[in-house]
């Protein structure tokens, strides 16, 4: 079981409230993804879970157990850091091998435990290397491996991805993610990428100044953001946002419309917005427009496959008119 | 990119780092040199340097005319004792005010090495008051919480230093992982901080042994370490070179030879944390 909830949980250094009053449902075996950009409150909030900090107020419980003021190593977790925090002077067996030593189980049992998660990882070859010798990916496996021998109720991440290079990353990624379809553990997974957030999640919590945004699945996010601040972090590339008169067609205040929603022609035709292409990106599967509009409004726009617009070219571009999305003054989302 | 350096430019730097080096050196080799020599030719006018009859002759006096192997182990208890006993006190300080900083700790440092601004003769009459009263004049181990205490500073800092270098997260990971804070000290900290820990002691050993005022104010005879027997050299009965460097060759060729053999370790030591 692993099922954590946290209730009024609040956390200030000093005078500075960092996280305020915060409420969470955490369900056994979900894999829930904390996102936002940096200093929002994330990492506070996974370390307020993880024990490492005291919160302020408030309670958190571990399976229907108050947990708030429980030592980090008796709640029942593990987690894996950022910057992996193996021990270096230890070789990967022994860093393995070291929550169950401080468990006090039994060495035969310990070194069978200890076998069984390299072969998961593909460290068997390793096992008496230390982390000083082995590459960034294995050395993330490494740290998943200190976790999972302890057979955790919830693996805590924080960043475990963002000091390696971008395809092993995904590898990586894809890693977790069949961990957690393997283990079925509850897994909490901290990131400022909302692509990792959007690939791996069951859950996302989006939080912005310690408050939190929006709870859901990512594609509840991506077609139902509750505000400006979700609508323009979940989705790469970012949401449009477009004010004015425009907005005021619309009924709102600013309305978005997401890179991918709009179709483009050369032709003018009813509804479409007048625009002069600054930049194009060309991904090959995709290409990306930086536009102005007639308004003077900054556009990007997704077309699939390559399309030969550049720099200077006039295009009328539509908007997907079910995909636009209205907010008010205070960029809350309009139900429509 | 490594500054070009013309050849002549070399020689010269070269040239000047040996005459400083020598300088440097240069009244250590005159003492032993000195400890060679009869007592009329120690203080001939002009000296000679290396021509002269070796003798061995003032070694044998100062062992007859004093204990020297008391003397050592006196300074061996009094150095180790001194360093072990502040080892044991600056390691959990070093690490609460590394990882569990408060907002004063920073001032906390300051003072504690304030404390090694004072001139130490301005504590001696109360120190001296106090060791009487407790009975720990010329005692080894009134000398080992004097010494403790004036390098106490020192081995906090050196410590406290050492400790920054190690990420913080390694010890959160050893707590996620169960590690009470003995076990987290015992099995994580201390294994990662070893170079740190054994240049500090060296270091610590070195400078108690070095140490001559306290331990020539508060001890007579049976605490007395090798500073005090270099010392009585320069006695009443006038000054005999010869034998003065041959009891100060005695006294500094443990810590020479110690000193020698760690250099690596002792520089490392002084500018870790420097230059990463």
């Amino acid at each position: 079981m692993g099922t954590i909830t946290l209730s009024k949980v609040t956390k200030s250094f000093g005078s500075t409230e960092v996280i305020p009053p915060l409420d969470l449902e955490i369900n056994d075996g979900e894999f829930v993804v904390f996102v936002g950009p940096s200093g929002c409150g994330k990492s506070t909030l996974l370390r307020l879970i993880a024990g490492l900090e005291d919160v302020t107020s408030g309670v958190i419980e571990i399976d229907g157990r108050d947990a708030t003021r429980i030592p980090p190593a008796r709640r029942g977790l593990a987690m894996v850091f950022q910057s992996y925090a193996l021990y270096p002077h230890m070789t990967v067996a022994k860093n393995i091998a070291f929550p169950l030593k401080m468990a006090g189980v039994d060495r035969k049992v310990a070194e069978e435990k200890v076998a069984a998660a390299a072969k998961v990882l593909n460290l068997t070859d390793y096992l008496e290397r230390r982390p000083g010798q082995l590459s960034g990916g294995q050395r993330q496996r490494v740290a998943i491996g200190r976790a999972i021998v302890r057979e955790p109720e919830a693996f805590l991440f924080d960043e475990p991805l963002s000091n390696l290079d971008a395809a092993l990353r995904v590898n990586m990624r894809l890693e977790i993610s069949q961990l957690h379809q393997d283990l079925a553990t509850t897994m909490i997974y901290v990131t400022h990428d909302q692509v990792e957030a959007m690939t791996m999640a069951d859950k996302i919590v989006v939080l912005h100044t310690g408050h939190i945004e929006q709870v859901g699945s990512p594609l509840e996010l991506y077609n139902n953001p509750a505000n400006m601040f979700v609508a323009g972090f979940i989705g790469s590339p970012k949401m449009n946002f477009i004010g004015g008169d425009t907005a005021s067609a619309f009924g709102a205040d600013t309305i978005g419309v997401r890179p991918e929603h709009f179709a483009i022609a050369t032709e003018p035709s009813e509804g479409a917005w007048e625009a002069t292409v600054d930049v194009s990106e060309h991904l090959g599967s995709d290409t990306f427009f930086h536009m102005h509009s007639g308004h003077g409004e900054r556009l990007t726009i997704r077309s699939v496959g390559e399309l030969g617009l550049k720099h200077g070219d006039k295009v009328y571009v539509t908007p997907d008119q079910s995909r636009i999305h209205r907010f008010d003054a205070n960029g809350k989302t309009i139900a429509s | 990119m490594a500054r070009a350096v013309s050849t002549r430019r070399q020689v010269a730097v070269s040239i000047l780092a040996w005459v400083v080096a020598l300088a440097i050196f240069f009244p250590i080799l005159w003492t032993v040199l000195t400890s060679f020599k009869t007592e009329a030719e120690a203080i001939a006018s002009p000296p000679s340097f290396l021509f002269f009859d070796w003798t061995l002759e003032n070694y044998g006096e100062v062992q007859e005319r004093s204990d020297y192997f008391r003397h050592f182990m006196n300074s061996v208890v009094i150095s180790l004792g001194s360093t072990l006993l502040g080892l044991l006190i600056a390691i959990p300080a070093a690490w609460s005010m590394a990882f569990v900083p408060a907002k004063r700790t920073k001032d906390v440092l300051m003072w504690m090495l304030s404390t090694k601004m004072l001139p130490p003769v301005g504590v001696l009459i109360p120190i001296y008051l106090m060791f009487r009263d407790l009975g720990l004049l010329d005692t080894r181990t009134g000398l080992v919480i004097v010494l403790t205490l004036i390098n106490l500073p020192i081995i906090i800092w050196m410590l406290y230093t050492y400790f920054k270098e190690i990420p913080g997260e390694i010890l959160e990971a050893a707590r996620m992982d169960g590690a009470t804070l003995w076990s987290e000290i015992v099995h994580v900290l201390t294994p990662m901080a070893v170079p740190g820990i054994a240049s500090t002691l060296l270091l610590n050993v070195i400078l108690a042994w070095n140490e001559a005022f306290w331990t020539l104010n508060l001890t007579a005879a049976k605490a007395a370490p090798l500073t005090a027997f270099i010392a009585s050299y320069s006695s009443p009965e006038g000054l005999f070179y010869a034998k003065l460097s041959a009891a100060s060759t005695m006294a500094i060729a443990p810590i020479l030879i110690i000193g020698w053999f760690s250099q690596k370790q002792l520089v490392r030591g002084l500018t870790f944390g420097a230059v990463k």
